[in-house]
């Protein structure tokens, strides 16, 4: 809790660092209190976690793990806003706030108890990022961005707050201990089951899995390159362990209701996914549509078996996370310097810049699922559960799916180092972006070669 | 030094030096150093081991604990012809691009790629057997689209993502099994009671995912495009070492872990094999491309090895081993010769060769030697091989032998005309100021036909080290049999 009164105080305190013009402390009060709030979730790791504040928030170990998560990956974004934001506007401020009080409200959804917290944090997390997306204001696909965002936000947040309405009706609690017990006693009332299906057309509507995935790869593309990075990152991140919150902890006595659901909507999301990023010319888009897949491989953990599926979720998550936050790092970079996202921009990167591209191929390997990097761990684990869940028919949909996967994310590692240097643009990379590229692609290696501490840790 | 470990980390260790040294000139040497220094490790194994049906030199430290994975390592009767393969193959690849403007990269990923395929070879665990195979297949990808020809992208990632569909199929099939045992370990896995159901899919799961690395027809159509569009050092790789990748999964791992599939669908593989053979052959007698010509002959060679592995007798599978051996030594040779003609004449076209004899005695001597070795003429290596392996077919029928058979007199025709339309006859037009090999080629070249003689005649030297572990995989093999 302490964790979530820091995040607040400090959005506030950087408004007002911006309101003095005191631009040059806006990433280091940050970054300390962003290490703060890190600090708190982690003394509260060894405490008996119990609901507080009558059953709205509970930290766990689960709920403290994904938060740390997104903390961490917000305090790297944040390193990489200087030589990015400080172009684009001088009202720097603006981004911090903006993205601490997103991050509030993602941890607030990584930590609900209690409906109405879930309800509250999506809105904090999407409100801002609302105006994040769109923050480009002169910019016409920014806007279309933020507008298409808006609307798609605003229809999903109602069929969230419907589903809500529904199951409160037939249990009469916004608390989960009380709507598990309620699940648990059986005799379920259609009124009931109308809800769960209304929740999951609108958490769904949040993570971008298929058929409610429309919005993603535009407002993906519209929304400057960190702001993307941060939607698919943190917003996923938070969204995928409220959803298994959700399911694991609630409804698992009625797993045979959306079991069905969650096996056709994770194949439909990874075909879709998959088929789209391949015929994409634009990295940033690939991206977008990488990231509809990969919600696909994340939902495995919702239907595979679940004494593991915590564990896998995170290995998952941290894998996709840092490789994604790599990529849209260099991209930002590539971008800058020749003006374009498309795969072309990236040809004979690796003779300009060795390390860089070394660096964004790990990356790349980990997103496809190659041994030695951490995201063949997390697709390893995932790919366990499924099949401990004897979904046969789903883990073949997977795996033509991971072949396919790589075509496109060799792509751009054919564009950097098997294509010839176009033209003699010199890539100004700051210091900051190369520690941030060095430290995450370490962790992916060393994720993917000692993935022991991870694999135990909720 | 005869922990087995050693073996791994050097070549990883000289991969990591190697991807520092930017010069040409030093790379070549140190890489060829270290690779003679790794071939010298491997050698106490060799004479430290004891020909029967044991795993040897056994390490192991637990690697992930939570999912119940350890690094395990050993060798055996089956797995030591591979890891010698691999440690001298390298060394000789090296001195074949010795002459030659070879990136220095492109060493650091060939020892990366060893260390992968010292993995696969060494690891008692399907886990680490799987992350090998994977961790091989990375740098032989670099090494061709960064440095191969024509359509290289293109053909580069077909063959890719080709043998990583493959590779997932496999994934699957080891989950599975490592959730039936609540391990990954070899020997746990090989006592696991499956169904038939069960045996039948994980058959098919591993027998594709190696079919594809051998490749075994109808999973070949990657291979003559990628061979040939290789630098002839990625091809020598592809075909010397890394398709022995997947005939050692298939004695290793297949034929243990699914004994009553084997014995189920075995004539079937039987069948691809020997159709294999012989469709490769046919269409290898009418190639004009010399490398694409080695390409469809290295096709209907380990055809035969796939049917000597199905025969189920110890003649098929000793014979499988010796002739993975002789294969790997020959090809490297073939290619390496194709690749000296070829840069010469800046062709590959057969049509533009001949008469290159009379300009290259040397060339030509070595070239005989290595051809022989490849038809399998006696006193070279891979009569022996081929006449083990036919016998091994030949127990299981008359029919499967005779069709398999074909491949001498296939193999007599495509080489000797390979031989013919290059080495003899009128003097080609393009060849009158051919140079001879020499220095670190011919020595090369040498000391490939001084190893194809020499396994022609001792090829029990090689054969005694794998017999006992055969005997003991076919009585494991049958008491399984005689169970269903």
């Amino acid at each position: 809790m302490a964790a979530i009164i820091t995040l607040s105080l400090l959005a506030i305190l950087v408004l007002y660092l911006g309101l003095y013009k005191a631009q040059k402390f806006l990433l280091p009060v940050s970054l300390i209190g962003l290490a703060t709030a890190i600090g708190f979730l982690v003394r509260d790791w060894q405490l008996q976690a119990e609901p507080a504040y009558s059953g709205m928030i509970l930290f766990d170990h689960f709920a403290i793990a994904f938060a740390i998560l997104c903390i961490a990956v917000t305090a790297v974004l944040l390193l990489l806003i200087k030589g990015y934001f400080d172009d684009l506007s001088h009202h720097l401020a603006e981004y911090y706030s903006l993205l601490l009080f997103s991050l509030t409200g993602a941890i607030l959804v990584t930590a609900y108890h209690n409906f109405a917290l879930l309800f509250m944090g999506i809105e904090i997390m999407s409100v801002a990022l609302y105006i994040l997306v769109g923050i480009r204001k002169k910019d016409f696909a920014s806007n279309e961005a933020a507008l298409k965002y808006f609307i798609m936000g605003a229809f999903s947040t109602g069929f969230l707050l419907f589903g809500i309405t529904l199951i409160y009706g037939a249990s009469g609690s916004f608390d989960l201990a009380a709507i598990r017990d309620y699940v648990a006693l059986g005799q379920l009332p259609m009124m009931f089951y109308g809800g769960v299906l209304l929740l999951i057309v609108g958490l769904l509507f949040k993570v971008g899995a298929a058929p409610f995935h429309f919005w993603t790869a535009d407002v993906y593309e519209g929304a400057p390159i960190l702001i993307t990075a941060y939607m698919s990152t943190v917003v996923k991140i938070a969204s995928f362990a409220a959803l298994l919150r959700l399911f694991s902890y609630c409804f698992i006595p009625v797993s045979e209701f959306w079991t069905p659901l969650f096996l056709v909507i994770s194949g439909l999301t990874l075909v879709i996914g998959n088929l789209s990023a391949l015929v994409q010319v634009s990295f940033k888009r690939m991206l977008a549509y990488s990231s509809i897949s990969h919600a696909g491989y994340l939902l495995f953990a919702l239907v595979g078996s679940q004494d593991v599926a915590a564990n896998s979720l995170f290995m998952y998550v941290t894998a996709y996370a840092v490789a994604t936050v790599v990529a849209f790092g260099v991209l930002i970079i590539v971008k800058r310097t020749t003006g374009s996202d498309h795969f072309e921009a990236f040809n004979g990167l690796s003779k300009k810049n060795p390390l860089m591209s070394l660096l964004l191929t790990v990356a790349m390997l980990s997103l496809a699922g190659i041994p030695l990097t951490a995201g063949f761990i997390g697709k390893f684990m995932m790919f366990s559960s499924l099949m401990s869940g004897t979904h046969i028919a789903l883990l073949v949909v997977a795996i033509i799916n991971a072949a396919i996967g790589i075509c496109y994310y060799l792509r751009v590692v054919i564009a950097m180092y098997f294509k010839p240097v176009e033209n003699e643009q010199v890539f100004q990379v700051g210091i900051n972006y190369y520690l941030v590229f060095i430290i995450l692609g370490v962790v992916t290696l060393l994720l993917g070669i000692f993935p022991n501490s991870l694999l135990q840790l909720i | 030094m005869n922990n087995l470990f050693t073996l791994l980390l050097l070549p990883l260790l000289t991969s990591v030096i190697l991807a520092f040294i930017k010069e040409q000139r030093p790379a070549k040497y140190v890489a060829l150093l270290l690779a003679l220094l790794n071939f010298a490790a491997t050698l106490p194994f060799l004479c430290l081991f004891q020909a029967d049906a044991s795993i040897q030199f056994q390490q192991q430290f637990d690697w992930i604990t939570a999912l119940n994975i350890r690094l395990h390592i050993g060798l055996d009767g089956i797995s030591l012809p591979f890891v010698l393969l691999t440690n001298m193959l390298i060394p000789l690849i090296i001195c074949t691009s010795y002459r030659r403007a070879v990136r220095p990269g492109m060493y650091a990923l060939m020892s990366f790629m060893q260390v992968g395929l010292l993995l696969v070879f060494m690891s008692l665990d399907a886990f680490s057997f799987y992350v090998g195979w994977e961790a091989a297949l990375i740098p032989i990808y670099f090494i061709c689209a960064l440095w191969g020809d024509g359509d290289r992208i293109r053909i580069h990632l077909k063959f890719f993502v080709y043998t990583f569909f493959g590779s997932l199929l496999m994934l699957l099939a080891i989950i599975y099994l490592g959730q039936q045992a609540g391990s990954y370990e070899w020997s746990t896995l090989k006592s696991l009671n499956l169904t038939a159901m069960e045996q039948a899919y994980i058959f098919w799961a591993f027998f594709i995912a190696f079919a594809i690395k051998i490749p075994i027809f109808p999973f070949h159509t990657w291979q003559p495009a990628t061979y040939t569009h290789a630098p002839t050092t990625g091809t020598m790789l592809l075909a010397g070492i890394m398709l022995k990748m997947g005939i050692f999964g298939l004695v290793r791992w297949l034929l243990p872990l699914t004994p009553h599939a084997v014995h189920q669908y075995g004539s079937w593989v039987l069948i691809l094999a020997i159709i294999g053979i012989v469709y490769a052959s046919i269409i290898a007698i009418k190639q004009q491309d010399i490398k694409r010509l080695i390409a469809y002959s290295s096709i209907a060679h380990v055809g035969l090895i796939v049917a000597g592995i199905f025969s189920g007798s110890p003649q098929g599978l000793q014979g499988a081993l010796l002739q993975m051996f002789n294969h790997g030594v020959s090809v490297v040779g073939l290619f390496f010769i194709m690749e000296i003609l070829s840069t010469q004449l800046q062709t590959r076209n057969i049509q533009d060769f001949g008469g290159i004899a009379t300009r290259a005695p040397r060339l030509a001597i070595v070239f005989l030697i290595i051809l022989m070795g490849a038809i399998g003429l006696p006193l070279t290596n891979g009569f022996i091989g081929e006449f083990l392996l036919l016998i091994g077919v030949y127990k299981q029928g008359v029919w499967y032998a005779a069709f398999a058979g074909l491949t001498l007199i296939f193999g007599a025709v495509y080489m000797l005309r390979l031989y013919q339309k290059t080495m003899l006859g009128t003097l080609a037009p393009g060849a009158s100021d051919f140079q001879d090999i020499k220095g670190m080629d011919f020595i090369t070249l040498l000391l490939i036909s001084a190893i194809v003689i020499f396994l022609g005649i001792f090829p029990g030297s090689l054969l005694q080290l794998s017999e006992a572990a055969v005997n003991q995989l076919l009585v494991d093999l049958s008491t399984v049999k005689s169970l269903y």
